[in-house]
């Protein structure tokens, strides 16, 4: 009954016991915190604080004082946004779309993914937010009559449904993940030494037991879970393209928005989760578990993304000069050639030509290059959104009041801030969270783990 | 269950999925209740083996679902038709059908919100999950790599430990009801 073939690599590698997960897992929660990790979090703090500091003054001026002008109105904020939200994307995909699918390598990296698709989904958020102006007034977009008399909120808006998909997004990727994490809790809390850390888990893993009725409705939550997360991340960056799609701007009026950042989304998503497990599988000695095999099915992923995103681009030049309309036409020629070319080519080369590597399976299994390469997608990405939001709007109808966009020091610091704060989130959670879904790793031990495949290869499966 | 909760429980610990889950079938067709097993893991077959019944939970998310795609349609209704109609980029609110579009993406959004959110208050509800519960598992060992098996005591002691005992059993302590 624990039978895989013998073609799939053993995601499991090493002489693993239940109780070897159960150690190795529980090891980076019981231990001190190594000195690398503190290095990073000091980092991650101080950005986070020249952050909220740039926060609180751009609340307390107003949005005057960044970089915007009267012809590029939208500009770091959103890229910011979208940059973030698109990150988001890749935890509900392992998690859920790959459960759908029954890709068992999800488990390894599935925990670390969905809280980087929470902590960046919170470092999106923080856009639209601040960008209100009067962020004392932002339970304005949720439908109660406006002064509390009878005018409401727009619901033909995009960035009315923008708000409705991301807190959407953000709650049932946040239940999704606790779901899964009751059982990992109970584990810990059962063998804490230490009474604070006993009560803390006791606590948080609401008095899980592994009972026979219990995991059989925990399994059914899960799939229903990812049945209804499925959909819900593919309109989450559908509904975001809507921002620029339902305009009537050249170069945000286009059909092909939605899977063109879907794909992107992905694309990015797993970019970080690269970034992110490379340096987590080595800080924690997990390698035995988040192995070679998980990294390349990520690349792969990367490059078959990263691919869509470059037939979307090419398509997009395409329509624009097949459409005839000449300010269509223009706005495409002024991506690729007019004062923002070098962002443009940025975005070509890192999205484009970079994933293309992976084609190599030298490449996409050597770590080091990996990792390069997941930081420049995700550099790219960046790019992407700035080509798209600034360059469409930065010459208008009017030659007269072109212009050019340049970031001023809060604009910059509040992406620095986001980024720190990001990392703190995160570093936080791999000091405190079982950074591996143990219980639903413990499944496929018996079928995926290499002694019990050597086992099986030698002696028959029975 | 009910009617057997007066009877003293045998537990008997085990340390592997496999062996569980077949002590399971042969306990049951040997006439034992079965009535409960702490594992660390979901292990695929137990449900059927201890002759559970199948989980309402997805069920009761469809009608959650709809629900939310219910609210969702009085929502945008009221407030975009029927309270406070407005000509918004030249498009009259004139009835909710024709402005139906507009609204999908918020209409999809709450429906899945809700079937969500309440299947998971559900699921912690009928568990008895909470903050702070006291732990459900009797030996701290059941999240590691043991199981635990609770059978029923009708009859004869001797031969049910016999039987657990050649099952594969590590452990065997009996709880008084």
């Amino acid at each position: 009954m624990h039978y895989e073939s013998q073609v799939r690599n053993p995601l499991i590698l090493g002489e693993k016991s239940y109780s070897d997960i159960t150690n190795d897992i529980a090891k980076p929660v019981e231990s001190k915190a190594p000195r690398a990790w503190w290095i990073a979090f000091s980092i991650a703090f101080v950005m986070f604080l020249w952050g909220v500091g740039n926060i609180l003054y751009t609340i307390g001026t107003g949005i005057g004082v960044w970089g915007l002008n009267k012809t590029v109105d939208w500009a770091w904020d959103i890229t910011n946004f979208v940059w973030w939200v698109g990150i988001g994307h890749a935890g509900t995909l392992i998690s859920a779309v790959l459960l759908l699918f029954r890709q068992k390598w999800r488990m390894a990296i599935n925990r670390s993914a969905e809280a980087m698709t929470i902590f960046s989904v919170i470092q999106a958020g923080l856009f639209p937010l601040i960008h209100m102006g009067r962020i004392w007034m932002a339970y304005w977009v949720m439908p109660i009559p406006n002064q509390f008399g009878s005018l409401w909120v727009n619901f033909n808006s995009p960035l009315l449904w923008d708000v409705f998909a991301i807190s959407t997004y953000l709650t049932v990727s946040t239940v999704f993940w606790y779901v899964g994490l009751i059982p990992d809790f109970a584990m810990i809390r059962d063998r804490a030494i230490n009474p604070v850390q006993k009560h803390i888990y006791k606590l948080l893993s609401f008095g899980w037991g592994g009972k026979a009725k219990h995991w059989q409705r925990f399994e059914e939550v899960s799939l229903v879970l990812a049945g209804l997360a499925t959909p819900l991340v593919l309109s989450v960056h559908t509904i975001v393209s809507f921002d620029f799609a339902t305009s009537v701007i050249p170069g945000w009026h286009t059909t092909i928005f939605p899977p063109y950042f879907v794909a992107g989304a992905i694309f990015s998503g797993f970019a970080m989760v690269q970034t992110l497990l490379l340096i987590v599988r080595k800080i924690f000695k997990l390698e035995d578990y988040i192995n070679i095999e998980h990294i390349e099915m990520m690349n792969i992923v990367i490059m078959v993304t990263g691919s869509i995103v470059g037939v979307a681009y090419i398509t997009e030049l395409f329509i624009a000069w097949y459409s005839g309309v000449e300010y269509e036409q223009y706005a495409f020629l002024n991506r690729a050639t007019g004062p923002y070319w070098w962002a443009y080519w940025s975005m070509m080369t890192c999205n484009v030509f970079s994933p293309q590597f992976m084609w190599f399976k030298k490449l996409r299994t050597n770590l080091v290059f990996t990792f390069v390469i997941s930081i420049v997608v995700n550099i790219g990405m960046w790019f992407e959104r700035f080509v798209i939001i600034v360059t469409s709007i930065h010459r208008d109808y009017l030659p007269s009041s072109w212009s050019m966009f340049s970031p001023t020091f809060v604009d910059i610091g509040i992406y620095i801030g986001t980024i720190g704060f990001f990392f703190v989130l995160f570093l936080l959670y791999a000091r405190t969270f079982p950074v591996i879904a143990q219980a639903e790793l413990k499944t496929i031990l018996k079928s995926s783990g290499e002694s019990y495949k050597k086992h099986h290869s030698e002696h028959g499966a029975h | 269950m009910g009617h057997t909760k007066h009877n003293p429980i045998v537990r008997a610990l085990f340390n592997d999925d496999d062996i569980v889950l077949s002590a399971v079938k042969d306990l049951r067709s040997n006439g034992y209740e079965v009535s409960e097993v702490y594992s660390p893991f979901p292990i695929h077959g137990l449900d059927e083996a201890m002759g559970l019944k199948r989980t309402r939970l997805s069920l009761a998310a469809f009608f959650y679902g709809l629900t939310g795609l219910f609210f969702a349609a009085w929502l945008t209704y009221f407030t975009m038709i029927s309270d406070w109609p407005q000509n918004i980029g030249g498009k009259p609110n004139a009835t909710w059908f024709l402005n139906m579009p507009a609204f999908i993406p918020v209409v999809f959004e709450l429906t899945v919100f809700f079937a969500a959110h309440l299947m998971c208050w559900s699921y912690f509800a009928v568990n008895g999950l909470y903050p702070g519960a006291k732990a459900q598992n009797p030996d701290p060992r059941t999240t590691d790599d043991h199981f635990l098996m609770e059978v029923q005591l009708e009859g004869d002691e001797e031969a049910l430990n016999a039987k657990l005992q050649e099952l594969g059993a590590l452990e065997i302590s009996k709880i008084e009801a």
